[in-house]
Order: C-alpha cells, then structure tokens, then sequence
C-alpha cells in the first residue's frame, strides 16, 4: 500500500512529478521539498527574458499556489533535505523534520559549477542557475556595466546576448578554440561568433582564465597570456554539476548522476529519480547518459511517477534542446556524440541551415539554426533509426524525409 | 479580458477568462488545461501547445510565421487550422476564441 509519496526537488521535475501523480490518481498523502524559496518555476527564461526584464517574477512559476492547495500537494519550501535514511524509509529536512515515504522520488536537478581559481570568492562573481542568482544579475548591471561571461556555452552566450541587448559592454572568455565546442559543429560555433560579434560583443577563445582581482569586488579578470579585462561584473557559466550528494550518502550508487534504469529506478526499490541529476540507460543510443534538458526532465519526471505508482513504463527518447541567441534560434535533436558523418545543409550565410550527423548512415542528431522544420522532421527521424542518402541529404531543397534510404519502419 | 474556450482531448470543454497580453498557452497552462505541455515556456521550439483553432476565427488571428510554420508540418496530425498557442496573442478581439486541444504533442 502506497500512502506516502515524497518528491524532493522543485524543478521542472519536481513539479512535473507531483502532476503526473495526481493526474494518475494518487490519492495519498503527497509532499514536494524543494531547497529554493519559491514555488516550481521555469528555468529556460532565466537567461533570457528574465534577464532582460521582459518576463516578470509571477510569470515563471509552473502552476500558481492554488494549484498545490486543490491537489493536496503539501509544500516544504526553502528547506534543503539533509538526509536519506534508506532503513527506516525516511527524509530529514534541514529543519529537522522527518518525512517517513513509502516511494521517495529524487529529482535533485543539478548546480552551477564553481570557479576556483583565486578572486572566485570575491563580491561580483556570479552564477546563473536559479531565480535568486539572477536577481542579484539584474541588480548589478545597467545599460553601460562592463559584463565578462566566463564559459562561451549555452548559458554564457544567452546571458551575453541579453546583457548585450540591456546597453552593456560583454566579453566572452572561451577556454576552447570555439564556442560551444561540447555542443555544435565548428560551421554552428562560426555563425554564432559571428552573430555575437556582429552585435558587438567580445569574443576570446583559447583563453584560460587565471584570477579575478579587486579590493574588496571584482575589478578585472587577469588571463594565463597575461592580459586583463576590466569588469563590474563577472558571469560564470562553466557547467553543471549533478546534484547526488543526498542519494550518494545514503549508499545509492552514482556515477556522473544517480544510476537509475529504463523505469528511473534507483538500486532501492523505493526510491526514484528523475532530471538532470540522473544517469540513465538510452535505448535509442545504446549507452547511458546523463541530459540536462527541459524535456528529459519532463518525461523522466512522468516516468519516474508511473513506475513509483506501479506502472512499468520505460523512458525511451531522443533528446532535443534550444538556445536563443539574439533573434536567432539554435535547435538541436538527438546527440551526435560518435558520429561518423556530418553533412551540412544549406548556406550558414542564408541564417537558415542544419548540420545533419549520421553513424553508419543512421541519423542520430540535428543541430539546427533557424530552421525549425528540419528539427521537428529530425526528431521523428532519428527516433525511427531513419537511413539517409548523404546525397540528398545535402540538398536542402529536399525535405529532410525525401532523403530517407527505402522506406522506414 | 476575452472569454475562451478550450476543448480537451477527453472532450470536456473548459472556458477561461483570460487577461489580455499573455498568450493563449500562458492561459491553457495557467489554468491547467489538459494536453497544453508548453514545455519550452513559449519559445517555439518544442510543438507541445499545439490547437486545433476553430476556422470562423483563422481569419482573425496574425497569420502562422516561418518557424511556426516548420515546428508545426512535423507535429502530431497538423492540420490547415493548426497553431501554436504560445504565438497567439490574447487581445480583447479575441473575446469567444475556440481551439481544439490534440489527442497528444510534440514530434510523433
């Protein structure tokens, strides 16, 4: 008997378990922790509109309060869980309460990686992860704020274009010879360097960042060829890191996340996890992995809460990912780790092309800039283990699916 | 405040009062709409907001961009009067907009 469900993480996840729960008709007592202050709320905008201003505090959050109330949600918010006691079947929060489960679904997400270099614990470095992070952004730049983004990633390249789009100065310090290397082919990097530069932004790869000095605040960033870039504020955005201490301490096994199989099961038949903060195995790609996505979050959180219901649901998708650079929208389906043929269709100058990667002639990934009909046609495509033509598959007159090999299952 | 009506894939219709200047998906979602995912929060890149919008008011709404246009030819069974609600804007013109909520979203 399942009277007793504890959802710790109030993420997309978090928020997303606690729903798909309910929807299923779990009608117990049903708690959500989450270590923010704040009911669930979007992320994506973090960077973004809500950077900019353009999207208000009251906009972000998932579902109003009186959606928890109506659904017998019962929240602990601003309260960390402290401990994980796996025997008695219990959570400790950092107030010292105990939650007694009889399924506990972990949907930890993950947190910014931290500098270490010297100066990174003075006053002007920031992250960009949560709500709160980004309200202290928006307090300490103004039109004419010298803004260094440490990290040329998703995260660095959008809060450069927003502070960009603010009046500020931005420098973008890549420690890779080109930007978003992890992430897009080099024709993908080109373009957006070129868009970034062209609105006026500062763009430096191959530049490692050795100290940030200042009396008392950041001042400037010094780099390993000795040069110095004067900022009022610096953004790190350098990865994420997987939340797991909490699973990890209480003996789960974690490697690059919490292990976690097909059905977001961790080894205790109990406990489930869910989000960026898992590692779990890809059907569709044959290995594990561990996605830091919007979506991944989504489903996982759905799948995770079926399975704590007793449903054997197994998560089995392509993931797919956005980024919003000034007016220019980078969509990317599947993940084009080991590929072995990239194909470029249509003209980077046009602003509208995609980068096509196959693994023995199969398509796995799409990296798409503006050019949102190759991306949807993708992720059906490479969810279907679609063969494709490298030929055709290079005009970009032809429809993604004109370039099919034969017919598809 | 335009008065809308939203059909939910079990067919239960759900009429909302919705201020005007957010979106039609910010109102499906706000008001828990069932089968309105909206997981990108409305920046046109997932396709899980999709509506049916009822055709006596196609004429009405500003009409579909290019990235709509490609997001929504991949989605679940795209028809003529196909859209994203996250790109239509609630205005008091739109007082008795009707949309038909798809049986499911995204890229299948």
């Amino acid at each position: 008997m399942i009277s007793t469900i504890v959802v710790v993480g109030g993420g997309q996840a978090g928020a997303q378990a606690v729903d798909t729960l309910r929807r299923e008709g779990f009608a117990g007592r049903l708690l959500l922790v989450c270590d923010e202050p704040v009911l669930p709320y979007q992320r994506p905008p973090l960077s973004k509109s809500y950077l900019s201003g353009e999207l208000t505090a009251e906009r972000l959050p998932f579902r109003h309060q009186a959606f928890y109330e109506e659904h017998r949600v019962e929240l602990r918010l601003g309260l960390p869980a402290v401990g994980l006691d796996r025997r008695a079947r219990q959570v400790n929060l950092a107030d010292g309460e105990s939650l007694s489960y009889d399924r506990l679904l972990l949907c930890l997400g993950s947190a910014a990686r931290r500098l270490s270099c010297p100066g990174a614990d003075l006053p002007g470095l920031h992250y960009l992860r949560t709500v709160a992070d980004v309200t202290l952004i928006r307090a300490a730049i103004q039109p004419g704020s010298r803004v260094v983004m440490i990290g040329g990633g998703y995260i660095g390249l959008e809060a450069a274009a927003t502070c960009r789009q603010i009046g500020c100065e931005v420098t973008v310090l890549e420690l890779a010879d080109r930007l978003m290397n992890r992430v897009v082919a080099p024709c993908v990097s080109q373009f957006f360097a070129q868009e970034h530069r062209a609105q006026g932004i500062h763009i430096r790869c191959d530049t490692r960042v050795t100290r940030l000095e200042g009396r008392g605040r950041i001042e400037r960033v010094v780099c390993a060829d000795g040069s110095e870039i004067a900022a009022d504020a610096v953004i790190a955005g350098v990865g994420a890191i997987p939340t797991t201490a909490l699973a990890g301490d209480a003996g789960l096994p974690c490697n690059d996340g919490i292990i976690v199989d097909e059905y977001c099961r961790t080894q205790d038949e109990a406990i489930f996890s869910a989000g960026d903060c898992t590692n779990h195995p890809s059907p569709r790609f044959g290995r594990r992995v561990r996605i830091e996505s919007v979506d991944n979050a989504f489903e996982q959180a759905k799948t995770a809460a079926l399975n704590a219901l007793d449903r054997r649901v197994a998560h089995d998708r392509v993931p797919w990912f956005w980024s919003d650079q000034f007016a220019n929208k980078l969509l990317i389906a599947g993940l084009s780790q080991d590929y072995d043929q990239e194909v470029l269709r249509g003209d980077p100058a046009s602003r509208s092309f995609s980068v096509c990667y196959l693994k023995g002639g199969e398509l796995i990934a799409v990296e798409a800039v503006n050019h949102s009909k190759d991306y949807m046609a993708a992720r059906k495509l490479i969810a279907q283990r679609a063969q494709m033509n490298p030929v055709k598959l290079a005009n970009p007159d032809l429809a993604l699916k004109e370039a099919v090999n034969g017919t598809l299952s | 405040m335009p008065r809308i009506t939203f059909i939910e894939p079990g067919g239960s219709r759900r009429t909302i009062d919705a201020p005007a200047g957010i979106t039609l998906m910010e109102a499906a979602v706000q008001n828990g709409v069932q089968g309105i995912l909206a997981l990108c929060g409305g920046a046109c890149a997932c396709a899980t907001c999709h509506v049916y919008v009822d055709p006596t008011w196609l004429p009405k709404l500003q009409p579909r961009e290019e990235m709509e246009e490609g997001m929504l030819e991949s989605a679940w069974e795209p028809r003529a009067n196909s859209r994203l609600s996250c790109q239509i804007h609630l205005t008091s013109d739109l007082e008795g907009l009707e949309v038909t909520v798809p049986q499911r979203q995204g890229a299948i």
